[in-house]
């Protein structure tokens, strides 16, 4: 293998739980969005986009889809003969083998994995954000701070705050000085995003202290970030100010569908940075004779025989004639028929809304019917 | 299908197809919103279960190479087996006009192949079809040579061979007409027979002066060959002249011949793939019985039309009965009407353009009106 310069590690071995329905059969990075998007195409994407081309994926909860879904990489340009994409599993040693124990435990048990690539730099992030993020940018500040780790850090409302981990910076600098898990008074508004660059015989060190310590639970924010600041490490803060969304809920992932459907979207999908994704083979859809669409997107092999508003359709959906879907997120191969009426809702993979019935949510309540199921009249 | 060889020969005569095939192949005409027209021939093969397949190069070969590339989005780029280009003989060495030269030229391609049969497919019709049962139907039929044909619904204009048979599928005659009309069987480029069968008819054909496979070579070997028929009931586009095209573009508007097309699961269309976004509808959109890619932006009216990727369509204008190719931009109260746009058009501002159904207005690729 070439000399690497920055490794990228996505942990997708979440379970996603209060995504509920949706991660019954998947894991959370594969979790559909945005019309033909699963949520790993944007950190993925974003590596590709931002020159660091291998990357390794540590999965654990329900991987077979996720797994199906990456493939070799060929979506994302990762099918290379140098480097690539890496699927990281938990695996069996000598002595037995565990679980992934927590965030940083997974790149712990896949120390090996980075021996063998050596890069300079580990770039880690997670797989349940949507965000689209230059990472050589965030490289360049990290090296010309000279620092031991780099956090991505985005403002965040004073009254959200105890929501996030929240870093204290030096303003001038950047280093960070404090950093409060879940604050009830937070020194500051700026939250990790989940997303850092560490130098990587620094994190070799600590990722090696931390495995063997059976006090600790093995998380970068909860045990690592801590640990690194009260022993007087360089850490830096990275602000970023474009778009980003956390989709960890019903709520927030159908949010975040909706905002790709406003006049002006806050989140251009559609500039030069080009999110990947496997596409499906799959003709331009079709919209009817009395089909009619407004404020939505729609994918490929849908056919709009009925009313769609403010909606987001993925590829293959049907909505009947005379059906109307209003503020909703359809998923891949769904079939809404004649008369049917869907309303702040999410329809998972395969699910039949029969003839006339109803799927109604509410806009703080959002309806969510889980995949493969028929809802009847 | 594993002891078949693939053959697609892309080059259909274009004298017919206006403007748009000036710079292309008939072949890799785009078609369907995100197709080109070859997708159907090398789908179909694919689905059947045929992997090595040879592309018969046209002239003008930038766009089809650009599209194939390696074979990798129809599953062809492999270690075994997979896609070949077959380039046409050199220039000059024979001044001879017709498909038959190159074929001679690219003999060794069937010949070295491990393979039993071949299929060879002219690459400028659009079906679905299972070849298997194609197979099938020869093995069984004893014949040496099976051609695809189909009984056609309308008369048609454009040189065709039609055929006669007899009840138990055997070709009883074949002839060169100017127009089919309803009901004749019209051959629809496609034929199968075992690997020395094929090479001795091109060869013995191209020897002695013959210029194309079909006229010269099947129909002049019809008597020595036994030759049956297997109809293709299905959908059926031959794209061989502007009227055609527009016509089959629109066909797919019709949802029993786009879900016939595209949609089945065992056999679906495959082509190059683009990242492109999911159609964006704004506030404004009005969208009635239209195909729509992704990586559209659509603000105004659209109607009974085909819009490529990455097409916009501004407010207040109106798109009616066209075809428009990638990245065209329909600006604010513009109006187009039977019109076909090439590649990455533009139509400024309030501009209206009409052509008429039975003769679309042709607009050239990275035109500004």
């Amino acid at each position: 293998m070439r000399k690497t310069e920055c490794l990228g590690m996505i942990l997708a071995g979440g379970q996603g739980s209060r995504l509920k329905a949706l991660t019954k059969t998947v894991a959370k990075p594969a979790v559909p969005f945005g019309g033909k998007y699963r949520i790993i195409d944007f950190p993925l994407s974003n590596c590709v986009n931002s020159g660091i081309n291998k990357v390794g994926i540590a999965t654990q909860y329900k991987p077979f889809e996720l797994h199906s879904y990456l493939g070799a990489g060929t979506s994302w340009d990762l099918d290379r003969t140098d480097g690539g994409l890496f699927v990281l599993p938990p695996y069996a040693r000598e002595k037995g083998g565990d679980w992934y124990r927590g965030t940083a435990d997974a790149v712990y048990q896949n120390l090996n994995f980075i021996d063998l690539v050596d890069p300079d730099y580990v770039l880690i992030l997670s797989g349940d954000h949507i965000y689209t993020m230059n990472y050589a940018w965030m490289l360049e500040s990290h090296k010309n701070n000279n620092a031991d780790v780099t956090i991505g850090v985005f403002e965040v409302p004073w009254e959200e705050a105890p929501r996030f981990g929240i870093m204290a910076t030096d303003k001038e600098t950047g280093r960070i000085v404090e950093f409060q898990e879940k604050p009830k008074e937070p020194k500051s508004n700026l939250a990790s995003m989940g997303i850092y660059i560490f130098t990587a015989s620094f994190l070799k060190k600590y990722l090696e202290e931390d495995g063997v310590n059976e006090n600790s639970s093995h998380d970068f924010g909860n045990d690592l970030i801590p640990k690194m600041l009260n022993d007087g490490a360089r850490l830096f803060s990275y602000a970023f100010d474009g778009y980003w969304k956390d989709v960890g809920t019903i709520e927030s992932l159908w949010l975040a569908n909706m905002d790709l459907l406003q006049e002006t979207p806050p989140f251009e999908l559609n500039g030069d940075w080009k999110i990947y994704s496997s596409n499906p083979s799959m003709p331009p859809h079709y919209v009817g004779p009395e089909g009619s669409v407004k404020r939505s997107m729609i994918s490929e092999g849908a056919k709009i025989l009925g009313q769609v508003d403010h909606s987001v359709i993925f590829s293959g959906a049907t909505v009947g004639k005379g059906a109307k879907v209003f503020n909703s997120v359809i998923f891949p191969g769904v079939t809404i028929e004649d008369g049917a009426y869907v309303n702040y809702a999410i329809l998972a993979q395969d699910v039949t809304v029969k003839a006339n019935a109803r799927v109604e949510g509410k806009e703080n309540e959002i309806s969510v019917v889980a995949e493969n199921e028929v809802v009847t009249a | 299908m594993k002891k078949v060889v693939g053959i697609i020969n892309l080059q259909e005569s274009n004298e017919l197809v206006r403007e748009l095939a000036a710079t292309r192949a008939v072949e890799a005409l785009p078609f369907a919103g995100r197709y080109r027209v070859v997708d159907f021939s090398l789908s179909n093969m694919i689905n059947s279960g045929i992997n090595t397949v040879g592309l018969m190069l046209p002239d003008f070969c930038r766009a089809i190479l650009d599209h194939i590339r390696s074979g990798k989005d129809w599953d062809l780029a492999r270690r075994r087996d997979g896609l070949t280009y077959l380039p046409a003989a050199l220039p000059g060495t024979d001044a001879r006009k017709g498909d038959l030269k190159d074929i001679y030229a690219n003999l060794d391609f069937a010949e070295l192949s491990d393979k039993k049969y071949v299929l060879f497919v002219n690459g400028s019709y659009v079906y679905n079809i299972d070849f298997q049962k194609m197979l099938d139907f020869h093995k069984k039929s004893g014949a040496d040579i099976t051609m695809l044909y189909k009984a056609v619904g309308n008369d048609k204009p454009g040189r065709t061979v039609v055929i006669e048979t007899s009840t138990n599928g055997i070709v009883t005659d074949l002839a060169e007409v100017k127009e089919v009309r309803k009901g004749q069987k019209a051959v629809l480029g496609a034929y199968l027979m075992p690997v020395p069968t094929f090479a001795y008819i091109v060869r013995s054909t191209y020897e002695r002066g013959g210029q194309d496979f079909l006229v010269d070579g099947i129909m002049r070997h019809a008597s020595e060959q036994k030759i049956s028929a297997y109809e293709h009931k299905g959908y059926v586009a031959r794209i061989n002249s502007t009227e055609a095209y527009y016509k089959a573009n629109r066909d797919c508007l019709n949802p029993d011949i786009w879900e016939e097309l595209f949609m089945n699961k065992e056999r679906p269309i495959f082509t190059k793939v683009k990242d492109e976004v999911p159609v964006q509808y704004k506030e404004t959109a009005e969208v009635k019985n239209s195909l729509i890619a992704n990586g559209c932006i659509i603000q105004g009216r659209v109607e009974n039309s085909i819009i490529f990727r990455g097409v916009k369509v501004g407010k207040g204008a109106v798109v009616k009965d066209c075809i428009l190719m990638q990245r065209c931009d329909v600006a604010e109260g513009a109006r187009v009407e039977n019109v076909i746009c090439d590649k990455n058009v533009m139509i400024t501002k309030n501009r209206w353009l009409k052509g008429v159904e039975t003769f679309p207005y042709i607009v050239t690729k990275n035109a500004r009106i």
